[in-house]
């Protein structure tokens, strides 16, 4: 059962994964320019993104801290008419400064909700703090249908959309997003914060006797899954450049949802991997239009049945790992799962 | 009946100048209608290890939730090291120094065994969430340092060459000793067993007697157990407490509680005349 441990010391696992993810990078930008990319793909190619950092944002709160929160989409919603409405007003800063503004406040603002909400939401377990968060989820929406209304101001427009959001979106931004985040998930699950984090998934009442306090890691979980839930939402403004509150509506949570429980819940290669299939799949099966949501369900009862854990369950993806696998060694712990090939 | 008081303390002469590990005084708590522990009377010297015995559902561990602060006590008072743990939570005991290992094992099962470990190791590792988010130095040597830390801990029970094995994949027993590691890796100044030697065979029993007693002399703590098997209770508690129906029924040293016409009845009923 004993592995033969070759550890590949740690600066050469950056660099390891630092120059995969600059040769994926690469080769996007390689078939972009030589036309296989075209400007259809590229959007894909942003969607996909855009939702593998839902996916895995939401892994955090579902497959790590082992909750079952069903609000997402509002975070997203949140951090999206932030970066709108910033987007909308700086128009006199330089692009680069502006995109990287809107999506640090999307964060922010994003990770605010989420503490406020995750403060009441997370005294409660299992079902009942899924019906909470659904409900706040719906409450996100529903304010910012009506808040222009009822306050008096043009504010989010309400339902006549957020228009005119510059698409600032481009692949290059989006990927260096999911690389981000996906970093810096990873160094936070491996840190003593995370391994509070997955105890309390674990066992709560063990974790609480080895001293951790768990409401305070419970929180610290749930308002870094809404702060990502709000990068994607500034992605989400730049990419479509109008934002209506019926597309944050339930129906996204359990979009996103299932993309986690699909991909295995805390699996990040898991996550990346179900967003990918569950983004590209009813672009692929449009010339099937008609029997697209049935090959969508079929792809999930197949799962369930077949791989009820998920399709990759809690295995996580190492670059070092499969780079120590072929030079004939197996190297200790998994790394970075970072690898995030768009 | 008994020839020593019960509501009066009782430690090990060499503890006696010191304050006691745990001074619970009229500890009680009800559940709706129903008293589970009532006028609770006890104290673990410094370096004792003390034995609670009973029958099934005397309240034993109800005791023991209570001394974690699980449960929070109705009537009573219970002071650690002499400071009162009221309003404490289940963290802040353990912070404050009492750890534990469960009747049925509590591990987190689909961690490794070094990071069940690490885990227990928690608030002895410092470093903020940004230090390790950016990796900075000192999370490389604050991880560094409770990696050597946690296999020094696992190599007192010998399973360092366990650490990166599933905790949930190990056999029974190392899956206890493994929790006895992550509650000592909280580094407790009170440690209490619940049922540590369920489900192990005679000579694991034995072994875990001399790990027990090696554990109090190295780090220096009292250990506090819950067990039903008599021979390690009679072997190395040095003070024993037995309760029946939530009440202490009496307090001493193995030899006294064997001969204790009181908890002969509670075991094995009135004898007929």
């Amino acid at each position: 059962m004993k592995k033969k441990m070759v550890h590949i010391p740690m600066p050469w696992r950056y660099v390891i994964n630092a120059a995969a993810i600059a040769v994926i990078f690469l080769i996007f930008m390689v078939l972009s320019s030589a036309g296989v990319i075209t400007n259809y793909y590229s959007k894909i190619l942003m969607l996909i993104g855009i939702n593998m950092i839902l996916a895995v944002s939401l892994n955090l709160a579902t497959g790590y801290l082992g909750q079952l929160p069903l609000g997402h989409a509002g975070f997203m919603a949140v951090g999206a008419y932030a970066s709108g409405i910033f987007m909308r007003t700086a128009s006199g800063l330089p692009t680069g400064l502006a995109v990287l503004l809107s999506i640090i406040i999307a964060a922010v603002v994003a990770g605010i909700f989420g503490f406020l909400i995750g403060i009441p939401a997370l005294r409660l377990k299992g079902d009942y703090l899924a019906i909470i968060t659904l409900g706040f989820g719906e409450i996100i929406r529903v304010v910012l249908l009506n808040i222009d209304s009822v306050l008096g101001f043009n504010f989010t427009y309400g339902a006549a959309s957020l228009k005119n959001i510059p698409k600032t979106t481009t692949f290059t931004v989006t990927f260096l997003c999911v690389v981000v985040v996906c970093f810096f998930i990873h160094t936070m699950m491996k840190s003593r914060q995370g391994r509070a984090i997955l105890s309390i998934r674990e066992n709560e009442i063990a974790a609480e006797s080895c001293g951790i306090k768990t409401t305070y890691y419970k929180t610290m979980a749930f308002v870094a899954s809404a702060a990502f839930a709000g990068v994607a939402g500034s992605l989400y403004a730049g990419y479509l450049g109008i934002l209506n509150p019926a597309n944050f509506g339930f129906m996204k949570s359990i979009e996103i949802l299932v993309m986690v429980v699909l991909g295995g819940m805390g699996s990040m290669i898991g996550s990346l991997l179900s967003a990918t299939v569950l983004s590209a799949l009813p672009e692929m099966l449009r010339a099937f239009s008609d029997y697209r949501m049935v090959a969508y369900s079929l792809l999930l009862i197949l799962v369930m049945i077949f791989k009820p854990s998920g399709l990759m369950g809690t295995y996580d993806f190492s670059f070092t790992r499969l780079f120590g696998g072929l030079l004939g060694k197996k190297t200790g712990d998994s790394t970075v799962g970072k690898e995030s090939g768009e | 009946m008994s020839k020593r008081d019960i509501r009066e303390p009782f430690i090990p002469e060499r503890d006696k100048g010191l304050t006691p590990t745990i001074e619970c005084i009229g500890l009680g708590i009800d559940f709706g209608g129903l008293t589970a522990v009532d006028d609770f009377n006890f104290t673990l010297g410094r370096t004792e290890i003390g034995g609670l015995i009973g029958p099934n559902g005397a309240g034993k561990t109800t005791v023991f939730n209570l001394l974690t602060k699980v449960y929070q006590p109705t009537r009573g008072q219970m002071l650690l090291l002499g400071r009162d743990t009221k309003d404490m939570t289940t963290a802040d005991a353990n912070c404050a120094g009492i750890a534990r290992t469960f009747q049925n094992i509590r591990l987190f099962k689909d961690l490794t065994v070094l990071e069940n470990v690490l885990i227990g190791l928690h608030n002895e590792i410092h470093y903020t969430l940004p230090e390790a988010i950016f990796r900075l130095p000192r999370y490389w040597h604050a991880e560094k340092v409770a990696r050597e830390r946690a296999i020094d801990l696992l190599s007192i029970f010998n399973m360092q060459d366990m650490a990166d094995d599933i905790a949930g994949s190990l056999p029974y027993g190392a899956q206890r000793r493994l929790e006895i590691v992550r509650a000592l890796a909280t580094n407790p100044t009170l440690l209490l067993l619940d049922e540590p030697a369920a489900g192990m065979n005679p000579s694991e029993t034995a072994e875990l007697m001399e790990t027990i007693r090696h554990i109090r002399d190295m780090f220096k703590i009292s250990i506090l157990l819950i067990e039903h098997d008599m021979n390690l209770v009679m072997g190395i508690c040095e003070g024993i407490a037995v309760l029946n129906y939530g009440r202490l029924i009496a307090k001493g040293t193995p030899e006294e509680i064997k001969n204790d016409p009181n908890v002969i009845e509670a075991y094995l009923g009135k004898k007929e005349c």
